[in-house]
């Protein structure tokens, strides 16, 4: 008995040694970050500039949110940055998927909903219903560049057309020495291979936008409905967006739709877009951004609903994007929880809350558009 | 007796006729039988519950649903007119499944009879564990197995079959070369999945065989060989019928693998060496994160579907192990 108090004590002592340790190491980690800000950030390092950046009032409690999860990554390190300034929120982000998120939202499940596309019509009286006597609206919050990833030895940089990346995933255009994508690229080491496109065998809103993309930018040579399913005849599905970055990755001659990220972690090369602009325009987060700056919003009010022009041919805009909406509650939010759930939108579509995503395969939301998200949020209530 | 008798003195008490001991109900009796009769009842609840439930959402659905359930081939429950059917899935389910027990049911029986007959003591007894041990692999394990590592070196085996026994519809190959996530591909990672439960279940029924029977047989002359098939054989048949049934059970229940390892479609193909078809249980992991209220109702009658199958052919192996009962003893 004498023995184990002394023992406890030890414990303790050990505790926070280690406490104190941690204390140094994430002081350490933000000046580090603050310093080298060009370096690629990852996921530890991302987490350091949001660490700073609430400065708003925090909010305090529970706040449970569901959802896309071609939001999930986007996500989680706005999550982990706030809940470190805010030491008393915590926050969930279930990525369950669009669907699922909406349907938890109607039934009143989690405060927000992160959707891949904006409520349809049919669904806004669900949502109405919801957030009585308010409307729900939504807001554009996580926008991504959809990169055509392809794995073809020797050939690094090329570029496609709307048309071009039609035939291909139609099944029109099956090598890739086809006259098509020789005249793109007149430079270019074209093998005689096989192409083999390869898309999402689940429902996903990737494949939706990335449909909507090709309907709108080719519409000649894409017969085929946009929707979250793959319509089209032919190729192989995988499963999510790590399942086809492997599939192209492993195989020769293959090629894909994949959020930018999965594809660079895969190693894939990332064909630049012929818009009809003057010069091919290749995948960066400027260039995804000059796209969401072009859309229109089509929601009333401050229902931010946009609606893309994937046929721009903008100068340096990348036409195939992925936008991502947070669905809340314009008045009605649960009074308990409209505090948190506006501290933290407040801080998503703050500046340095959207300069997070450049670092992880997102891009920041347009000026434009970010200060109507923002005013948005500021009305909540 | 009389040596308890000091030291025990309720044993009086104890030792009271039975006819006694049934009128005296005690408390602890009282309160375990109800507590078993609550359990039991709330069992059936809960299950009812859970039916009516998804009876209900199933019916929402169907009621919606533009196309036939039970003949369209397509899945559209989330589109603005809703359409879709399950035959793609059903026809997936069966043939994936079929498959893995083609290859499965012959292996595993081979597996137990060496480890019960033929195999040294030491050695069976390690391969028991190995075999228990490939059960306790996650599927989420053998469908990124079946995938990265499994389908691109089956591609050769697909072309094979194609070329040389490509004039039987099944093995036509029309996407020559294309990726070896088939259907096919499906039913060889299933039976590695299946194999262990059938093989262990299999291994105890032929440990069950009477001694006696196999003596009898060697006795009248009977090779090893010969042995197990008067002796064991019929005596483990209702047993290797069951471990198959759990087997199937798993097989065509299985999800994450299936939704990994197949490139779907949903347009019946015969052609199991091409990428397509798909499977009810990969369907509705597929589809589930992205559903609304139509389609989710569309994926749990879907699931009744599969429901209705598995009870459909635990049925008929019912009636296969009840009328094989009498014969061998087993399952008594």
């Amino acid at each position: 008995m004498t023995i184990r108090p002394r023992s406890v004590r030890r414990g303790i002592g050990f505790t926070g040694l280690a406490l104190a340790g941690a204390l140094t190491l994430a002081a350490c980690g933000s000046d580090d970050n603050s310093s080298g800000d060009d370096k690629k950030s990852s996921t530890k390092a991302a987490s350091a500039p949001g660490a700073e950046a609430p400065k708003g009032d925090c909010g305090t409690g529970k706040l449970a949110a569901a959802g896309s999860s071609a939001q999930k990554n986007a996500m989680d390190e706005w999550i982990k940055a706030y809940q470190a300034k805010c030491s008393g929120a915590t926050i969930d982000y279930a990525s369950s998927g669009s669907g699922t998120g909406r349907q938890s939202f109607f039934d009143k499940q989690v405060t927000f909903a992160g959707s891949d596309s904006a409520l349809k019509p049919e669904e806004v009286t669900k949502a109405a219903a919801a957030c009585a006597p308010g409307q729900a609206i939504n807001l554009p919050m996580v926008t991504g560049p959809i990169a055509v990833a392809y794995n073809v030895s020797g050939a690094k940089d090329l570029v496609l057309d709307a048309k071009t990346i039609a035939g291909i995933f139609s099944g029109k255009i099956t090598k890739w020495d086809a006259a098509e994508i020789k005249a793109l690229n007149p430079n270019a080491q074209l093998p005689g291979t096989a192409i083999q496109p390869v898309h999402r065998s689940e429902a996903s809103g990737t494949t939706e936008n990335f449909t909507k993309y090709l309907k709108a930018a080719a519409g000649a040579d894409w017969t085929f409905d946009a929707a979250q399913d793959w319509k089209a005849p032919g190729g192989q599905g995988a499963k999510g967006s790590e399942g086809v970055a492997q599939i192209v990755k492993s195989t020769q001659g293959a090629i894909t739709y994949v959020e930018q990220s999965y594809a660079e972690n895969a190693g894939l090369s990332i064909a630049a877009i012929n818009t009809g602009a003057s010069a091919p325009v290749k995948l960066t987060p400027e260039a995804a951004g000059k796209a969401v700056e072009a859309a229109k919003i089509a929601g009333t009010g401050n229902d931010l609903k946009l609606s893309v022009d994937y046929a721009t041919k903008a100068e340096g805009a990348y036409p195939i994007i992925l936008v991502t909406y947070e669905i809340v509650c314009e008045k009605g939010t649960a009074a308990d929880k409209l505090p948190l759930m506006k501290s933290f939108l407040t801080y998503t579509s703050s500046v340095e809350g959207q300069k997070v995503l450049a670092g992880i395969g997102y891009a920041p939301l347009p000026t434009t558009v970010a200060d109507k998200v923002r005013a948005a949020v500021a009305g909540l209530s | 007796m009389s040596t308890t008798t000091p030291t025990a003195p309720a044993d009086p008490e104890r030792k009271a006729p039975p006819a006694k001991q049934r009128t005296k109900v005690r408390l602890g009796d009282r309160i375990f039988s109800g507590a078993a009769r609550g359990a039991g009842i709330s069992l059936l609840v809960i299950m009812a519950a859970i039916a009516i439930f998804l009876v209900v959402k199933a019916t929402d659905a169907l009621s919606e649903n533009n196309g036939s359930f039970l003949t369209d081939q397509g899945w559209d429950p989330n589109a603005a007119k809703p359409a879709f059917g399950v035959v793609t899935l059903v026809f997936g389910t069966v043939v994936s499944a079929t498959i893995a027990m083609i290859i499965a049911v012959p292996v595993a029986v081979g597996v137990a009879l060496f480890i019960t007959h033929y195999a040294p003591r030491r050695i069976a007894q390690t391969l028991g564990y190995i075999v228990d041990l490939l059960a306790a692999v996650p599927s989420v394990v053998y469908g990124l197995w079946g995938y990265i590592f499994l389908a691109p070196k089956l591609l050769g085996l697909h072309s094979w079959l194609a070329d040389y026994l490509g004039w039987i519809p099944i093995f036509d190959k029309e996407q020559a070369g294309v990726t070896a996530r088939t259907l096919f591909t499906v039913g060889i990672v299933l039976a590695i999945m299946i194999l262990p439960i059938i093989a262990a279940v299999t291994r105890e029924v032929f440990l069950q065989v009477p001694r006696a029977h196999e003596e009898a047989a060697l006795a009248l002359g009977a090779t090893r060989w010969e042995m197990i098939r008067v002796a064991v054989l019929p005596y483990g048949k209702p047993g290797i019928i069951s471990a198959s049934m759990l087997g199937l059970g798993r097989a065509v229940g299985e999800t994450i693998a299936v939704a990994m390892v197949l490139s779907p479609s949903f347009e019946v193909s015969v052609h199991i060496l091409d990428p397509g078809n798909n499977t009810i249980a990969a369907n509705i992991a597929n589809q589930f994160g992205e559903s609304g209220d139509i389609g989710r109702g569309a994926l749990i009658a879907s699931g009744l579907v599969l429901f209705i199958m598995t009870l459909l052919v635990n049925g008929a192996a019912r009636v296969v192990i009840n009328r094989r009962k009498a014969f061998s003893g087993a399952n008594s």
